[in-house]
């Protein structure tokens, strides 16, 4: 119990705990004395659910040193603790199994997406449904294209959504660019024109930089999207500058017998939105299968044996840039029709990387995964957002995101609900080979 | 305003005041080759970008910024006292900024190095670290606040001046303290054991291990010199602008540019690489559209994305770093 090794543990807990206890603890300022916000992690007192009231420091030594006594004495039984850890997490996995399971899952699944508005009376909980979910379960969608299935780490992805939503605001005369139209087009039009523009400037910004391996490939898309971060921001004559646009104007479908004009209720654009993640999902799907699915796989494993086998990777890398750029660019179209407001905060590098968070905590390469993930993360940061419990704040979110990603890679590096070719990829470079023939038993199932 | 007034209106001022032009490009361009060569470092010997080693240069600026701050308060520093606080400042934040960079290493690097995880979980677990540094330092500090260190030098002061143009002691100071490091960091590389085992592990970390080279150990040595490096880089870099929570991500995509530009893994290349953008940066501000800062922004970032497309080893040639 107090040996060296277990001293140490006892250590990195505390130091595990105080951080986490600067973590929830009061913000500093900058006017303050720099340790202020560190003081008041660690003198606040906090009563826990009324019971006491205690400073948090011994609260928090409190639950390090309960830590690490139920660590250490149930240290020779970490093992099979941690077995029925991997049987609970693996229990999708099991129960998806089959595949009448699975069918009756998504149809369940498309039951509740398709009634969720009867039971969301507020607008406003409808607005963030889809704002803040419906569209970031699309941009998710797309850059699980680009690094689930090619493997291709992009970090200027919302550049793609910035393209879907400035075309949308340029199209229906909302920029201080000469528009293209008088009067607002149909979305009919909107909303294939959006798709094809961030998919020719996927091809655009790919073609140069693909050529690149992995973290130069990363470095060069993020120095893209800060050039066209700034370069939108310069050019107010063009872009509206900082400020952007307010003045989108909502979408409208005519068909000659049928005219439908989306307005400010949420719940119609919830329905388009949802047609779209749908379509998205069954084209993602079946390019996954596909010819080109298998050639991104060769290309994300091995690049040089894919080349060997004929495969051109350049070629398979730049679609994956494009058909990652038509969700990303839909995800623009729709934001920008249903708020109606665009600037440059809409696709900075933080919204990148937001999205890679969703793509990384439901699984990389894994449709139905991302898609989840996605539903869980946005779900839960606007909630924290709008309730802001336990002293939450907003600024705080990317903390814990960023934990979140580290933790994820030691832990679950193959996400929520991994790809099955995914999960054996990251096994196997642990050299677990008991994984490995599992799957090769079981054979591959998607 | 024709393209052409434009491009002489530029030239002529880079004319009128090219000597104060030069300074402030080798300020900046010191403050630039000494990340630069943190990043250089660590990628000799993981083969990776450090993605938070821009958090770890604006933990040493804070650090450097409160010290100065809490010894000064109201007063302004002057003679021996400057000497000592500018000493103090690149001491601590380079401890500090050592302290942070070993402590990204352990906890975002080291389990997956273990593992023998792909290359793209590291640079996923790096962001994470980069993003929870900078919020945390912006929880602790203020989000976006820019804070100054305490009066070190008289504001504004002129050490000499060069062909009638007043030389600012902040200047002088920068480039001098970042020679000295250099130098040195250049030294412990090349001349030492310590060195000898950095320059084994960016060769053949594997050969080198059955060598009896540490790895493990030689690794934490690496960030701790690039963490000290980016550190006293931080409190420089205060000493003139400041520092805010979110510093990291702009400078330390200069100096990554400056890095590659140099060779990456090379280390003298990343110290001239990191000179040339701040001189670079400086001479373009003349030939910003509009007088618009972000257009040298939009410069460098050009240079960062010409430079990987068209010769990704850099101008120096990659020395170390691996090709795979």
């Amino acid at each position: 119990m107090f040996s060296p090794a277990n001293l140490k543990r006892l250590f990195m807990i505390l130091i595990i705990v105080g951080v986490v206890a600067v973590m929830t603890g009061t913000p500093g300022s900058s006017s303050a004395p720099p340790t202020t916000g560190v003081h008041g992690s660690f003198l606040e007192r906090v009563s826990w659910f009324g019971l006491f009231v205690a400073p948090r420091w011994l609260l928090f030594l409190t639950f390090g040193v309960i830590i690490w006594l139920v660590v250490s004495l149930y240290r020779p039984r970490a093992r099979m603790i941690r077995r029925r850890v991997d049987t609970v997490f693996a229990l999708p996995k099991a129960f998806t199994a089959k595949k009448s399971t699975r069918v009756a899952l998504m149809v369940l699944a498309l039951v509740v997406v398709l009634v969720l508005p009867k039971f969301v009376h507020e607008s406003f909980w409808m607005y963030l449904i889809v704002e803040q979910i419906g569209v970031y379960v699309l941009l998710a969608l797309g850059l699980n294209v680009v690094v689930g299935f090619a493997g291709l780490l992009d970090l200027g992805f919302a550049a793609f959504y910035a393209i879907g939503a400035y075309t949308t605001a340029w199209l229906t005369g909302a920029l201080p660019a000469p528009a293209l139209f008088h009067h607002p087009i149909p979305i009919l039009w909107v909303i294939p024109i959006g798709i094809a523009a961030a998919m020719v400037f996927g091809v655009l910004l790919g073609t140069p930089t693909l050529r690149l391996r992995g973290d130069y490939l990363a470095i060069v898309t993020l120095g893209f999207a800060l050039i066209i971060d700034d370069f939108v921001e310069t050019q107010s004559g063009v872009t509206g500058g900082g400020v952007g646009s307010s003045l989108i104007s909502h979408p409208a479908l005519d068909l000659g017998f049928w005219h439908y004009r989306w307005g400010i209720s949420p719940t119609p654009y919830y329905y388009l939105c949802l047609l779209f993640i749908v379509v998205f999902i069954v084209v993602f799907t079946s390019l996954e299968h596909s010819r080109i699915g298998r050639a991104w796989v060769a290309i994300r494993e091995d690049e040089v044996a894919a080349e060997s086998v004929g495969i051109n990777p350049l070629k398979y890398k730049v679609m994956a840039f494009a058909v990652g750029a038509a969700s990303g660019g839909f995800g623009g179209v729709m934001s920008a029709g249903l708020v109606g407001i665009i600037n440059p905060a809409l696709f900075t590098y933080q919204v990148s990387v937001n999205v890679l968070v969703l793509v990384i905590f439901g699984g990389m390469g894994s449709i139905w995964g991302v898609a989840l993930g996605a539903c869980v993360i946005q779900a839960v940061t606007s909630y924290l957002d709008n309730y802001q419990p336990w002293g939450y704040q907003i600024n705080d979110l990317y903390m814990y995101i960023g934990a979140l990603l580290i933790i994820m890679m030691i832990f679950r590096p193959a996400g929520l609900l991994p790809s099955r070719r995914r999960a054996r990829e990251f096994a196997a470079a642990k050299g677990d080979e008991q994984v490995h023939t599992d799957e090769v038993l079981t054979g591959d199932q998607p | 305003m024709g393209f052409e007034h434009f491009w002489l209106s530029g030239f002529d001022q880079i004319h009128t005041a090219f000597w104060t032009y030069l300074a402030v490009g080798l300020q900046n361009g010191a403050v630039y080759a000494m990340i630069a060569v943190g990043y250089t470092l660590v990628y000799g010997v993981l083969g990776l970008i450090n993605f938070a080693h821009g958090e770890v240069f604006m933990c040493g600026g804070f650090a450097g910024v409160f010290l100065t701050r809490g010894i000064l308060g109201d007063r302004v520093g002057t003679g021996w006292g400057s000497v000592g606080l500018v000493l103090a400042g690149i001491i601590v934040g380079g401890l500090v900024s050592a302290l942070v960079a070993t402590g990204v290493e352990q906890v975002a690097y080291r389990p997956l190095r273990r593992r023998h995880a792909p290359k793209l979980a590291f640079l996923i677990s790096a962001i994470g670290a980069s993003y929870f540094i900078q919020t945390l330092a912006g929880k602790e500090f203020g989000y976006g606040v820019n804070i100054f260190p305490g009066e070190v030098f008289e504001p504004g002061q002129v050490m000499f001046t060069l062909f009638g143009t007043p030389i600012h002691t902040i200047a002088v100071v920068s480039i001098v303290a970042a020679i000295v490091m250099l130098v040195v960091a250049d030294r412990i590389v090349r001349a030492t054991r310590l060195g000898r085992g950095i320059r084994a592990v960016s060769q053949d970390a594997e050969t080198s291990a059955l060598m009896g080279v540490n790895i493990d150990r030689t690794i934490t040595i690496t960030f701790i010199l690039g963490g000290a490096l980016a550190g006293a880089a931080g409190f420089l870099y205060s000493l003139q602008s400041g520092i805010v929570q979110n510093a990291g991500t702009e400078i330390g995509i200069y100096a990554f540019t400056a890095a590659v530009l140099g060779g990456i893994g090379n280390l003298r290349g990343a110290a001239l690489g990191g000179l040339f953008i701040g001189l670079f940066g400086s001479f373009s501000v003349p030939f910003a559209f509009e007088g618009n800062v972000q257009w040298t922004e939009i410069y460098t970032f050009l240079i960062l994305v010409l430079v990987l497309i068209i010769r990704p080893t850099g101008i120096l040639g990659e020395k170390s770093g691996r090709t795979a």
